[in-house]
Formats: C-alpha cells, sequence, structure tokens
C-alpha cells in the first residue's frame, strides 16, 4: 500500500527550478531513500511533502488522499527529523519530546509515558532531565529522531540522519532505524553516504539537479548496471590444466583467470552453478568458494550519475 | 486533533522559557520606575503623578510586549526549533495566537506595575479601572502584534531591535503623551493619528484623568483596526517568506 505518492512535483524560486517534476511513491513499511549530492533537492522535497515549502507545481498524495495545497491534515501523520537538530535548547531532553507530543494534540499521561518509552529505546535515560544545548551532536540527532516518532506517526522524514556526526554515533542512528523500521514505521530517508543507503533502503532513488535520475530496489539497481551474470570460483588447483575442456563442454560461458586460482564466469544470462562445480570437482579442482559477483551500488551510482561520491560526500562534510 | 493542548503548552512554553526569566521580571519592575523618575526629573514644576500614569502605563506594555515578541521569534527561526512548531498539525492562525498569547499577558502584567507603585505615592480613587482594563488589554494585543510585525519582516535579532526602535521612539513623542496632539504641529498630526498607541493612551487619560479628547468608542474601533493589520499582514508575510 502506498503511503506517499508524489506526482509530477515541482518546486521553483526566483526563476530556478530546484526540483523538476520528480514521480515517485513511498509503500508502508518500507524504507525508502534519496541518494544524492548536495544541491540535487532531497531537502527541498522533503519541505514540499511535509508542508515546510509550498508546491509549485504537480501534486502530493497521503494514503490515496490529496493534500498538495492543505498540508496541515497530512502533518498529523508525519514525524519529521531535519538535517540539524531544531529542539529548544533551554529545555531537558524530556521536556523537549512532552513538548513535541503537545504539538501534536498528545495527552498529558500519553505524551510521558510515551517520552519515557523512547529515552528508553534511545538510550537517553540519563540525560532526560540535561538541557539540550548540554548533549553532543550524536545525542541531538538520537533526541531529534525521538522527537520526530513521539506522536507514532505513519511515516518518518529523516534528513540526512547521520551527516556531522562520529562514527559511533552514525551506527547507533543506523541501528535505530533499523529498529523503527522492524518495528514497522516507515521510512523516507535523504542520504549522501551510499553504504547508508545500501544498509538501509529497500528502495532508492538518485536524485540529481532536481531529477530522478533512477529508481528502484537495490538489486534493480545494482542489476541494470550489472548486465551479465559473473561467478567467481576459488579453486584447489590449476584452471589451465581443464582450460580446453571447459571451453568445449561450456561454450556459451566466457571467463577470466584471476589471481590465487580464481575464476571468473561470465555469462548474460543467469546459470546454474551445480555442473560447474561437478566439472571442476570431477577434474580434481576442488570448489573452495562461488560467489556471485556484483557491482558495488556506488559503482551503479557513479556509472548512472556521472558523480564522484568522495567528491560529494566532502562537499557536504563540508558544510 | 486536540489543538487547545498544542495552544496551552506552547504559550506554557514560553511564558517559562522567555516571560518568566528574572532578567524579565526586573525590566518589568526597572522600566516604570526609569520612566517616572524621569518625568520628574526632566520636569521643572512638580509633577502629578496620576498625570504620568497614562504615560507610563503605554510605554511600559509597548516597550515589553515589542522587544519580547520580536526577538523570541526571530531567535527561534535562527535556531530552527520555529520550523518544529510550522511543522505542528495546527493552522498557522492558532500557531501565531499561542506565540502571542504570552507577550500579551506579559504586557497586560507590566501594565499594572506603574499602577502598583503608583497607589503608593498617589490617591486612585475616581479611576475607570474597567476602562483602564480594557485599554490595556487593546494596548497590549495592538503592541504584540506590532512585534509579530516586525519578527516576520526580519532575519536577525539584532534587525528586530533596531527594527522595534524604529517605530517605538516616534511613538513615544508622537502619541500624545509628553506632547498634547492638539500642540502638536499641523503637518505631524496626521502622523499621530496613524499611530495605535496615540489611540490607547488616550483612552487611557479620560480613564485616568478624564482628559482624553478622542471618542472612546473610536479609540477601541482603531486599536481593533490596528491589530487586525498587523495580525493579517503577519500571517500573510509567514506564509510569503517562510513557508516559501
Amino acid at each position: 500500500m502506498k503511503i506517499i505518492e508524489a506526482e509530477n512535483l515541482k518546486k521553483s524560486y526566483n526563476g530556478f527550478t530546484a526540483v523538476k517534476g520528480v514521480n515517485f511513491h513511498i509503500n508502508r513499511g518500507e524504507i525508502f531513500g534519496f541518494l544524492g549530492p548536495n544541491g540535487a533537492g532531497k531537502t527541498t522535497t522533503i519541505n514540499m511533502l511535509t508542508g515546510l515549502a509550498r508546491i509549485s507545481g504537480g501534486r502530493v498524495k497521503l494514503l490515496g488522499e490529496e493534500y498538495t495545497r492543505n498540508p496541515k491534515r497530512a502533518q498529523a501523520m508525519m514525524g519529521i527529523v531535519p538535517d540539524e537538530s531544531n529542539l529548544y535548547e533551554e529545555l531537558n531532553g524530556w521536556e523537549n519530546l512532552c513538548f513535541c507530543g503537545a504539538l501534536y494534540g498528545m495527552e498529558r499521561d500519553r505524551r510521558e509515558k510515551r517520552a519515557q518509552e523512547l529515552l528508553e529505546q534511545f538510550g537517553l535515560e540519563d540525560a532526560a532531565k540535561k538541557p539540550f544545548k548540554a548533549y553532543s551532536k550524536g545525542m541531538k540527532r538520537k533526541l531529534t529522531i525521538a522527537a520526530g516518532i513521539i506522536h507514532e506517526p505513519e511515516i518518518l522524514f529523516l534528513d540526512e540522519p547521520t551527516t556531522g556526526i562520529d562514527v559511533a554515533f552514525a551506527r547507533q542512528i543506523r541501528n535505530l532505524i533499523v529498529d523503527l523500521h522492524d518495528r514497522g514505521t516507515t521510512i523516507f530517508l535523504t542520504t549522501h553516504y551510499i553504504e547508508e543507503a545500501e544498509r538501509l533502503c529497500e528502495r532508492l532513488a538518485f536524485i540529481v539537479e532536481g531529477e530522478i535520475v533512477r529508481e528502484g530496489t537495490v538489486e534493480e539497481l545494482m542489476r541494470e548496471a550489472q548486465g551479465e551474470n559473473i561467478v567467481n570460483f576459488t579453486l584447489g588447483g590449476d584452471f589451465n590444466k581443464v582450460e580446453k575442456e571447459f571451453k568445449a563442454v561450456f561454450p556459451a560461458f566466457d571467463y577470466r583467470i584471476g589471481r590465487d586460482s580464481v575464476v571468473s564466469v561470465h555469462s548474460p544470462e543467469a546459470f546454474s552453478l551445480l555442473p560447474l562445480v561437478q566439472f571442476f570437482e570431477e577434474r580434481g579442482l576442488p570448489v573452495y568458494e562461488a560467489k556471485i559477483a556484483r557491482p558495488s551500488l556506488e559503482e551503479v551510482f557513479v556509472k548512472v550519475t556521472g558523480i564522484e561520491l568522495k567528491k560529494m560526500q566532502n562537499q557536504k562534510e563540508g558544510q | 486533533m486536540k489543538t487547545w493542548i498544542a495552544f496551552a503548552n506552547i504559550l506554557m512554553k514560553d511564558m517559562r522559557s522567555y516571560y518568566l526569566k528574572p532578567p524579565n521580571i526586573s525590566w518589568g519592575l526597572i522600566f516604570p520606575v526609569a520612566w517616572t523618575l524621569m518625568f520628574f526629573l526632566r520636569s521643572p514644576v512638580a509633577v502629578e503623578v496620576r498625570d504620568l500614569l497614562p504615560g507610563v502605563i503605554s510605554l511600559s506594555i509597548l516597550f515589553g510586549t515589542t522587544s519580547m515578541l520580536a526577538v523570541t521569534i526571530t531567535f527561534e527561526r535562527k535556531s530552527r526549533s520555529f520550523e518544529r512548531l510550522l511543522l505542528a498539525p495546527i493552522s498557522l492562525n492558532l500557531l501565531m495566537l499561542a506565540k502571542t498569547s504570552g507577550a500579551i499577558i506579559f504586557g497586560v502584567v507590566n501594565a499594572f506595575i506603574p499602577v502598583l507603585f503608583a497607589a503608593f505615592m498617589t490617591s486612585l480613587q475616581g479611576i475607570n479601572w474597567l476602562m483602564v482594563l480594557s485599554s490595556v488589554i487593546f494596548i497590549a494585543i495592538t503592541s504584540t502584534f506590532l512585534g509579530l510585525f516586525i519578527a516576520v519582516s526580519v532575519s536577525q535579532v539584532f534587525e528586530a531591535q533596531t527594527f522595534s526602535n524604529f517605530f517605538r521612539f516616534p511613538m513615544i513623542f508622537l502619541c500624545g503623551l509628553f506632547i498634547p496632539l492638539q500642540d502638536l504641529p499641523t503637518f505631524l498630526q496626521p502622523v499621530s493619528y496613524a499611530l495605535p498607541l496615540t489611540y490607547g493612551a488616550d483612552i487611557l487619560k479620560t480613564a485616568v484623568n478624564e482628559n482624553g479628547i478622542i471618542p472612546i468608542p473610536l479609540s477601541f474601533l482603531a486599536l481593533l483596526a490596528f491589530s487586525g493589520f498587523l495580525f493579517a499582514y503577519s500571517i500573510y508575510n509567514v506564509n510569503r517568506k517562510w513557508i516559501s
């Protein structure tokens, strides 16, 4: 079931078009990712979906109901975590969570109970009474995510959740995202970290200069870039001894001999491994490993967008 | 959704975070004393405290409300916490009313501090208290909405202060508190009538000393019109600039 649908979504201001008619949907219970460089239109798209920016063209639907001109009704079902923590510096963690719950009309008992649950879930019980301004960057990000889900939204928007925080906290936050997903929360995530997108997202869209250049599951995106099926066999002997015979038995396969007794078998079609394994074993070449070789998502992204990842990440980190 | 929960919590948070802070409480005490002393010192003849009361009340409200609201909203915009309010499922009108209610209450409380001081210095008999309370509320609302208008017109905290003074200082001298309206140069009189404080101060003059010159219903109507215009224009600006 589709939770969010964006149809031909556009955003222009001062003669500049930041988002150029994007189409995508987010299914209930999935983690959908927007991957793109700085200025690609990721945050602008989130702002349009959440009602923080006016939509210049196209329409958006939540659970099949259009809310393009009236985002207020939809906002009750959304949790939003911006790229920078935006809680109140002077309030402590507990007060911030309770206040955010109140903004969504939660009764005092309910919001206090939920705040306590979230502080425990996010490992912030000890910092509950500390003012937000005394939190580390990672703790701030965790509390901001907790504030985003205090009202148990249908969908959570996470804008660059791990940018600018240290590795340990980034790891904790990724685990929290997986945990939220396991509990049934639908998540729309923007990121410029390819490994984060690959690890967390079930479906992904690459967005560049306000346009979605590719969209699909991680497997679909990789398959498209792969073009052919490759299996690497690690053998316990010299392949050269059986090379001629191999060509005769498997004429449809191409192959390359690598280092450390690894032979890469290539085919445009998917193929069964059993005949190949039997062939090697019968000729005294034990098969220690047969591994399907995939291009990395990074390679797919670079191939599709032509953008160097390192450059993209350095640009964002340098902000 | 229970929007009143959101409204009440925004109001209570603002009261706790901004208006009930010691510096603001001391501001509410020091400001009227400073103004009263200034009048005493500058006047070559003996000054009747009761004559000063409408002016000091008006200025306490004006300075208290406009400063606080313009600065707090600009500050929250800078720290992006205001975005959290814009993303909450409550209407913009209700949100802005919640944000301004704290300043209005602060203004009303500020207004009665000079009255408290005056009670120890002179007789306050014969004052129309109902009219005083009504005018104080109306001045507080208008001044707060002026603060809101300023907040949505600037982007930096220091700009909010500067822009506030751009409105406040001419108002002090042109609203009839120091120089009676009829004694102002003819070319300045239309300017006086274009200022909301002129009407609020005149109601207070009538309520305290029965020496106002503008018909009371007209003054209340004028304050209502100013409030409506400032609030509507501020909402228009928020929509145009902050949800762009």
